[in-house]
C-alpha cells in the first residue's frame, strides 16, 4: 500500500498538523511503509468476528444527577496561551482581521 | 544498611518503627539523584523542596503520634503523563513545556493521601509513544547499565530511576509495553495491572482502550505495596472498576505447586535473540523446580498483535491529541514569529485551487491551530497522529480501524482460550537486551517491532509483569514476563516474588549505582 503525497497533504488538513514540503516527502515515505504493515491483517479471516472496541464489557456508567464542584473559570483559564479572565481567546473565525 | 539501598517494604516499615526519618530516606535519594541524573538524565523535574517539606510532615506526623498511611515516608518518582498541580506535567512534549495542571491524577493523590513523598517527575517517550525514551523533546534517558544505550519506554525515566537507586519506587503507564518492556532493559520489576484495576483521571491520554498506570521497583513485594495503594475505583474514570483491592502484599509467599504456566513455542522464532532466549528458558526451569507446572500453548494471533496494536493505538490518539489546539493550554504558535513548519498544499481552502488568505490556510484559526501543533508535536506524535488519522478516514475505516477491531477480538479470545487450560502465559518481554541509542531511531517500523511480545496484554486488557532472569555476556539485564487473566494481580506478584526468592537477579545494580569510596 503506497499513499500518495496528496493523500498525506489530506491528512495532514484533517489532523490539523502544518506540514512543510520536506515533512510531506518524509511522511509519504514513512506512512507508506507503516500503512503496508499494517495492511497484513487484510490476511485474517474475520468473517463473523464482531468488532472489540474495549476489553471491559462494562456498557455505559452514569453518576447522580448532582451538581459537584468543578475548576473554577481562573483555574480552568491558567495555562491558557491567551484569555481576557473571562474567555479563551483565538484568532477571529469570522472577517480574517488576524486578531488575537 | 543506606536508605538507597533498602527495599520499600522495609523503608516504611523502618520509618513507620521510628528507626529511620523520613526526612533522611528522602534526603538520601535526593543526594543520589543529584549525583547521578546528570549522567542518566531520568528526571525531568526533581522536586527537593517539596520533597523535604512532605517527609519533614511525615516525621511531625509520627511524633505527635498521628497514623500514617501504608507508604509514609517512602520516596516515589512519577512519570510526567500523570497531573501534579504542583509540578509542571510535560508529557516530555514541547507542546505541553510548563503546563501546570489545575489538579492531581488520581493516582497522584492517592500517594499524597498515602504520605508517600513524591521526589519528581520522569522523563519518557514523548506523550508516551516509544520503546527507547529517544522521542522525550528533554533528551533521551541513558540506560544505568550502559550510558550508550536506550532504557527502553516509553516509561524509560521511571525505570532508569529505580534501576540506579534514584528511587526506591516509580510510577509507569502501559498502553503497549511501556512499563515491562523498560523494567526489563533496565533490570527492576513494573508491573501493568488489568485495564481499569488502577484509575486513568490525570493521565495524560495517549490509547484510552490500551493506557493502564502501573508501579515500577526493584522487587515483586514493593509493586505489591504499591499496587495496595494506587489500585481501586475511582468515579471519576468511568472505566475503573468498581471491585475490592485485595491486599497484594498478604499472599506472597505460598508456593507454586499447582500452578500452571503457559510457555508459547512461536515466542521463540528467528527474532530472538540467543542469550535471552536461554535465560528465558532457565526462568521457565526455575519455576518448575519452585513447583509449577509448564505447559507449552498456542497464541494463534499473536503475531497479528504489533499491527492490531499500530492502528487501535494511534486511532485512539489522533482523537485524544486533538485536544491540543493552542487555543485552551499546551503551546500556541505566534504568527510572524519564525515559524518552523510552512504550509503545504493540503492546507489550501480547496486542493489545487488557489490559496486561502492567511498564507495557505482555510483561515487564521485553522492556521493558529495547524502552526501550534506542527510546532508542539514532536516526529513521532505527528507520525502516529497522521496515521490514526488516516485509518479513521471515509473509505479506510473498514479496512483498518474497523479490521484492527476484529483482530483484536480474536487476541482477545487466544487468551480466553489460553487461560481455560493455564493460569499464567510465560515468556520474554523483548527480543534483545538493551539497543544502542540511535540503533533504531531513524526506521520507526523497526522501532514498533520492539513491542511484539507486549502489546497482545493491552489488547486483551489483561496483566503482566517484567522482572529479570538474567543477563547478558555483556553485562545488559533481561527480561521475563508473565501475563494472567484479569484481576489475576494476586498470582502474578506471588510467582514473581516466589521466583525473586529462588534468584537473585533482581538484587544486582548496574555500576554507576555502587556507592563511591
Amino acid at each position: 500500500m503506497s499513499l500518495s503525497r496528496n493523500d498525506v497533504a489530506k491528512v495532514g488538513l484533517l489532523a490539523r498538523l502544518a506540514l512543510s514540503d520536506a515533512d510531506l516527502d518524509t511522511m509519504t515515505r514513512e506512512l507508506s511503509t507503516i500503512v503496508g504493515f499494517v495492511g497484513q491483517l487484510e490476511q485474517i479471516d474475520t468473517a463473523d468476528v464482531a468488532p472489540l472496541a474495549h476489553p471491559l464489557d462494562t456498557q455505559n456508567v452514569f453518576r447522580a444527577d448532582v451538581p459537584k464542584p468543578s475548576l473554577t473559570t481562573a483555574e480552568a483559564l491558567q495555562s491558557a496561551p491567551r484569555h481576557d479572565g473571562e474567555c479563551f481567546l483565538v484568532p477571529a473565525v469570522l472577517g480574517d482581521t488576524g486578531a488575537a | 544498611m543506606q536508605p538507597s539501598d533498602m527495599s520499600a517494604v522495609d523503608l516504611v516499615t523502618a520509618v513507620r518503627q521510628g528507626d529511620l526519618t523520613a526526612l533522611r530516606a528522602t534526603e538520601a535519594f535526593l543526594e543520589r539523584i543529584e549525583r547521578l541524573d546528570g549522567q542518566i538524565n531520568a528526571f525531568l523535574a526533581v522536586d527537593r523542596e517539596g520533597a523535604l517539606r512532605t517527609a519533614a510532615a511525615v516525621d511531625a506526623k509520627r511524633k505527635a503520634g498521628k497514623p500514617l498511611g501504608p507508604l509514609a515516608g517512602l520516596p516515589v518518582a512519577v512519570k510526567d503523563a500523570l497531573c501534579t498541580s504542583d509540578l509542571p506535567t510535560t508529557c516530555a512534549s514541547k507542546m505541553l513545556a510548563g503546563f501546570r495542571p489545575p489538579y492531581d491524577a488520581e493516582v497522584v493523590a492517592r500517594l499524597r493521601a498515602a504520605d508517600a513523598v513524591i521526589v519528581g517527575k520522569t522523563n519518557m517517550d514523548e506523550f508516551a509513544m516509544g520503546g527507547s525514551n529517544e522521542n522525550s523533546a528533554f533528551g533521551p534517558v541513558h540506560n544505568p547499565w550502559d550510558l550508550t544505550r536506550a532504557p527502553g519506554g516509553s516509561s524509560g525515566g521511571s525505570a532508569a530511576c529505580v534501576a540506579a537507586d534514584m528511587a526506591p519506587v516509580a510510577i509507569g503507564s502501559d498502553t503497549g509495553g511501556s512499563i515491562r518492556q523498560p523494567a526489563g532493559l533496565c533490570g527492576i520489576t513494573g508491573l501493568k495491572p488489568t485495564y481499569g484495576r488502577v484509575s486513568r483521571r490525570g493521565l495524560v491520554a495517549f490509547a484510552s482502550s490500551l493506557d493502564q498506570i502501573g508501579p515500577m521497583a526493584r522487587s515483586a513485594a514493593d509493586c505489591a505495596l504499591m499496587l495496595e495503594t494506587i489500585a481501586g475505583h475511582d468515579p471519576g474514570d468511568a472505566t475503573s472498576l468498581d471491585l475490592p483491592v485485595p491486599a497484594y502484599g498478604s499472599d506472597l509467599e505460598r508456593p507454586l505447586e499447582g500452578v500452571r504456566i503457559g510457555r508459547v513455542p512461536a515466542h521463540f522464532g528467528a527474532g530472538l535473540d540467543p542469550e535471552v532466549a536461554h535465560a528465558v528458558e532457565e526462568a521457565f526451569a526455575a519455576f518448575r523446580a519452585a513447583g509449577a507446572t509448564i505447559i507449552d500453548i498456542d497464541m494463534p494471533h499473536a503475531d497479528a498483535g504489533v499491527a492490531t496494536y499500530y492502528l487501535v493505538a494511534p486511532c485512539e490518539a489522533s482523537s485524544n491529541l486533538a485536544r491540543y489546539d493552542g487555543a485552551h493550554y499546551g503551546h500556541r504558535a505566534e504568527p510572524g514569529k519564525g515559524h518552523r513548519a510552512e504550509p503545504g498544499q493540503g492546507h489550501r481552502a480547496e486542493p489545487g485551487g488557489a490559496p486561502a488568505s492567511g498564507g495557505g490556510f482555510e483561515s487564521s484559526l485553522v492556521e493558529m491551530y495547524c502552526r501550534s501543533r506542527a510546532e508542539g508535536f514532536g516526529p513521532e506524535v505527528k507520525r502516529r497522529i497522521m496515521l490514526g488519522t488516516y485509518a479513521l478516514s471515509a473509505g479506510y475505516y473498514d479496512a483498518y480501524y474497523a479490521k484492527a477491531l476484529k483482530v483484536r477480538r480474536l487476541i482477545r479470545q487466544d487468551y480466553l482460550d489460553a487461560f481455560e487450560k493455564v493460569d499464567l502465559i510465560g515468556g520474554p518481554v523483548s527480543a534483545t537486551a538493551a539497543f544502542k541509542l540511535g540503533e533504531k531511531s531513524g526506521d520507526p517500523l523497526a522501532m514498533y517491532l520492539v513491542d511484539l511480545y507486549t502489546v497482545c496484554t493491552n489488547l486483551a486488557g489483561v496483566g503482566g509483569i517484567s522482572f529479570p532472569c538474567g543477563f547478558t555476556k555483556g553485562g545488559l539485564p533481561i527480561g521475563f514476563q508473565l501475563q494472567a487473566p484479569a484481576l489475576a494481580e494476586p498470582l502474578l506478584l506471588r510467582a514473581t516474588d516466589r521466583y525473586q526468592h529462588l534468584t537473585d537477579w533482581h538484587r544486582r545494580r548496574p555500576a554507576i549505582a555502587a556507592r563511591p569510596r
